[in-house]
């Protein structure tokens, strides 16, 4: 009961801060200088004052400001997320065609990289002293501060170019027709490297995250009371330090999973992948309000639902928080 | 030499396969090329897929494969029949006439006459971007089905190049013509065409699936079973791609690094032919209206400053040619009979102190800013930061504006906000479409890019270039471009400074690669893989 009392807050609290994002978002947006008319212009290598005017009169680029806000704003509350001036396309479709490409990159990437950071972090702190340890910590450092386009391209070039096991960009190859296994195995070549790529910049976050909190840990009374009741160290470790440890780890891995969107850009566009990065990318270039827009609106929501559900995870693993909100 | 059996037998079954493959009918032979795919890559990517109210490269790659024209372009200038069987320019230039073929039809089985044929032209005309194409056209009368008139306001030779390549693709009035707006119809992403290609599948900023269309109207081809052309995000990737042999052709590859490295590769050919009729000129452009630039003598002491070889050999790796006015150099009409601005620091000093502006005791005369198009970082951003440290030799205090992307840039130069600014502009074929509207005093619109954003204003040149237009004798144009030219490199609203380097990769199993004057803008219905 309480838990539905909860959750209700979050989202009453959420609807009023998803509308004043819509309503920053686009303005905002309208800031950066030029409009898809001139885009369409340089585009199509020139072309005529009407032409322009038509285009502008056609998204109604001519209205005042804030009369194309309220346009706006009644499409979103009936859920029509408008046509990108760009493609003449629905919104919806071109987002939700991008959306599965990039949850199935960020969640590949998350997931390993979550695992295996612990599991490192985990192991280095057992021996806080050792070589293993300080490797562990030198790697995350390197990793989390090698810009990811750079770690990108020399991934590709060793490993899909030099080396050629894996294919050099995009999701999938378009010569494999139907569904079925040769098709689920070929998406997952292409994306072996983009998820490694993107994985290495959490790896670094998670193994430097999970030492750093099992150390804590391990330092705690219920740690010694448990050692000194004979318990082996497999048990201390796994069953009783770790849960606690995790906490943590959930925390930023939730959140994280919320902003996913935008880290993966710099990913999706060496790789090609087309996702809703690279969407937002173009969409950005070629002043494509609605679309830019709709990403963003996503964006925001996915946001908020990761923070509720990271908070409803959180409670579920430690019974210790008080349902009452802390 | 003793011709014994094995030289005999070796002999006799030679022959017997060269009787065999010279009496072979020829639809044999074009069995043999059918088949396989042909995968493009690109880093551009179309908004939609209809060319007459889209111009630009994106849409025309696509473009050209699903929708036919009248006429098509061969490496020579030459035009041949394509939906047109034949055509004829009257006499007094007044009139074209077109015989369509019979057999043509649309990829959804209707088919396609001259109503469609006046429909897409008159389309084109209203919605193109290009106005100077059919500005003339005054109607297109069809008194029969296979029958197509233009009548035109006076003489217009450039409308020969005009129905070719992306620029009069016909297209299906019973789908366009139901009064939805053309420029955002949805069929522009779904298209019914007429071209040598069906569309399977459009993933817009992601790739585009075409077919064969068995139904086309030149028996026996196109010879490729499927085309992919994928959108690559970063230019690099894309030509490891090509290294690689995922993708088997890339065509307009400009950046030096990579036609070099491609070069390298024995499965590639590289080739820089196949784009004669786009004529890309890079350029520094002037605004004639600010300060010191409206001195024509401070304009052309800046492009003596410039070492257009230095930028070449050493910016651009000596993959490009130098530009050295208004009309590309593979164009017929183009003259190297120009003044020349070979680099010459002193001469450049003795006009800017003749133009009655001094060094100062620091050295400098003025100041000026220069912006760049973002994203060519060889052919703009390299040029315009040389350009600073190669004035300064003359005195002139340059600064390099950035803009972060292409609108901003854009807005800018289309509002004439800028003093110096690098740019790029097409030709497209016949000077009437890409030239003109660089430099006529009527084309000064503010707001406009591409337009004649330098303001520069010649009456005498207005004039040549209106006779040019309208001149049906070959040798005359020639003279009266000739004279265009002269003139406008020695008022240099514009210095010159090179060719972009398109070139083509592609793998060398390729046979009847796309290298008329048009390049991939071109129907590929005669490429195939050799086997």
């Amino acid at each position: 009961m309480r838990v539905l009392g909860i959750v209700a807050r979050r989202l009453a609290y959420a609807a009023a801060l998803i509308l004043a994002v819509i309503v920053l978002n686009f303005l905002l947006v309208h800031l950066a200088p030029g409009d898809p008319a001139e885009v369409i212009a340089g585009e199509m290598g020139g072309t005529t004052q009407e032409i322009l005017a038509e285009i502008r009169h056609a998204y109604g680029l001519d209205k005042p400001l804030h009369e194309q806000l309220f346009i706006y704003l009644g499409r979103i509350l009936r859920g029509d997320l408008g046509q990108s001036f760009y493609y003449n396309l629905p919104v919806a479709d071109l987002i939700l065609g991008r959306l599965g490409a990039t949850l199935l990159l960020v969640v590949a990437a998350l997931v390993w990289s979550v695992v295996i950071g612990t599991f490192l972090g985990v192991i280095a702190a057992r021996r806080p002293d050792s070589p293993f340890s300080h490797f562990i910590t030198i790697l995350s450092l390197v990793g989390y501060a090698a810009p990811v386009f750079w770690t990108g391209i020399v991934l590709v070039i060793i490993f899909a170019w030099l080396i050629p096991i894996f294919p050099i960009a995009g999701m999938a190859d378009a010569g494999i027709e139907g569904g079925g296994l040769a098709k689920a195995f070929d998406i997952a070549r292409h994306l072996f490297l983009p998820a490694f790529t993107l994985g290495i910049i959490y790896l670094a976050q998670y193994s430097r995250l999970a030492r750093a909190s099992m150390l804590e840990v391990l330092g705690a009374d219920y740690i010694r009371t448990a050692r000194a009741k004979g318990l082996s160290e497999r048990v201390v470790v796994g069953k009783h330090a770790l849960r606690n440890a995790i906490l943590p780890i959930i925390t930023i891995a939730g959140l994280q999973f919320g902003g996913l969107i935008s880290g993966a850009v710099l990913v999706e566009t060496v790789f090609s992948w087309p996702g809703l990065g690279t969407l937002a990318l173009d969409a950005i270039l070629g002043r494509d309000y609605p679309t830019i827009l709709g990403i963003l609106f996503l964006s925001a929501v996915m946001v908020i639902i990761a923070n509720i559900l990271t908070d409803l995870c959180y409670r579920l693993a430690d019974p210790r928080i008080d349902t009452g909100g802390r | 030499m003793t011709l014994t059996t094995k030289t005999l037998s070796a002999l006799i079954l030679a022959t017997g396969f060269g009787l065999a493959a010279a009496l072979s009918p020829p639809s044999a032979i074009a069995a043999e090329k059918r088949g396989g795919t042909l995968v493009i890559g690109s880093t551009q990517k179309p908004r939609h897929l209809n060319p007459a109210v889209q111009s630009g490269i994106a849409t025309a790659v696509p473009g050209t494969q699903i929708f036919a024209t009248p006429l098509r372009f061969d490496e020579n200038w030459n035009p041949s029949p394509y939906l047109a069987e034949s055509w004829e320019v009257s006499g007094d230039g007044l009139s074209v006439t077109l015989r369509l073929r019979k057999n043509a039809r649309f990829h959804d089985g209707a088919p396609i006459t001259s109503e469609d044929l006046a429909f897409s032209l008159m389309t084109v005309k209203e919605n193109h971007p290009f106005k100077a194409m059919f500005a003339p056209v005054t109607a297109v009368e069809t008194p029969d089905p296979q029958t197509a008139i233009i009548r035109l306001a006076h003489p217009h030779p450039a409308i020969l190049l005009a129905m070719s390549s992306a620029l009069l693709p016909v297209i299906p009035k019973h789908i366009y013509g139901d009064g939805q707006d053309i420029r955002s119809h949805p069929a522009n992403s779904k298209p019914v065409g007429s071209g040598p290609f069906k569309l399977v599948e459009f993933n817009p900023g992601q790739d585009i699936i075409l077919e064969r269309n068995a139904d086309y109207f030149m028996p026996g081809k196109p010879y490729l079973d499927r085309i992919i052309i994928r959108n690559y995000k970063d230019a690099t990737s894309l030509a490891l791609a090509v290294d690689k042999g995922e993708v088997d052709m890339y065509p307009f590859l400009a950046a030096a690094r990579d036609i070099n490295r491609l070069k390298k590769n024995d499965n590639l050919v590289v080739t820089s032919k196949g784009y004669a009729a786009v004529g890309p000129i890079n350029w520094l452009a002037f605004n004639t209206t600010k300060g010191v630039l409206k001195d024509k003598r401070v304009r052309k002491a800046i492009a003596y400053a410039m070492d257009r070889d230095f930028i070449v050999n050493a910016l651009q790796g000596g993959a490009s040619t130098p530009a050295t006015g208004p009309i590309a150099n593979d164009s017929p009409f183009y003259t190297g009979d120009v003044e020349r601005y070979d680099v010459d620091l002193d001469k450049a000093n003795a006009l800017l102190d003749e133009a009655g502006l001094p060094r100062a005791g620091d050295g400098s005369r003025f100041a000026l800013t220069i912006d760049y198009i973002p994203g060519l970082p060889e052919q703009q951003k390299s040029i315009a930061e040389y350009l600073r440290s190669q004035l300064k030799k003359v005195g002139i205090a340059l600064t390099v504006r950035a803009a972060p992307d292409f609108p901003t840039w854009a807005k800018r130069v289309s509002t004439h906000d800028f003093d110096l600014t690098m740019d790029v502009v097409f030709n497209w074929g016949d000077p009437v479409i890409g030239v003109h509207r660089t430099y006529l005093c009527s084309n000064i619109k503010m707001g406009v890019i591409w337009s004649n954003t330098q303001s520069y204003c010649n009456p005498k040149v207005d004039a040549i270039l209106d006779r040019a237009g309208k001149e049906t004798d070959q040798a005359k144009r020639v003279a009266l471009y000739k004279e265009f030219q002269k003139i406008v490199v020695d008022e240099v609203p514009l210095a010159y400074v090179n060719l972009l380097p398109y070139h083509t990769a592609y793998n060398k199993k390729i046979g009847n690669p796309p290298l008329s004057i048009w390049g991939a803008m071109a129907p590929l219905d005669e490429v195939y893989w050799k086997k």
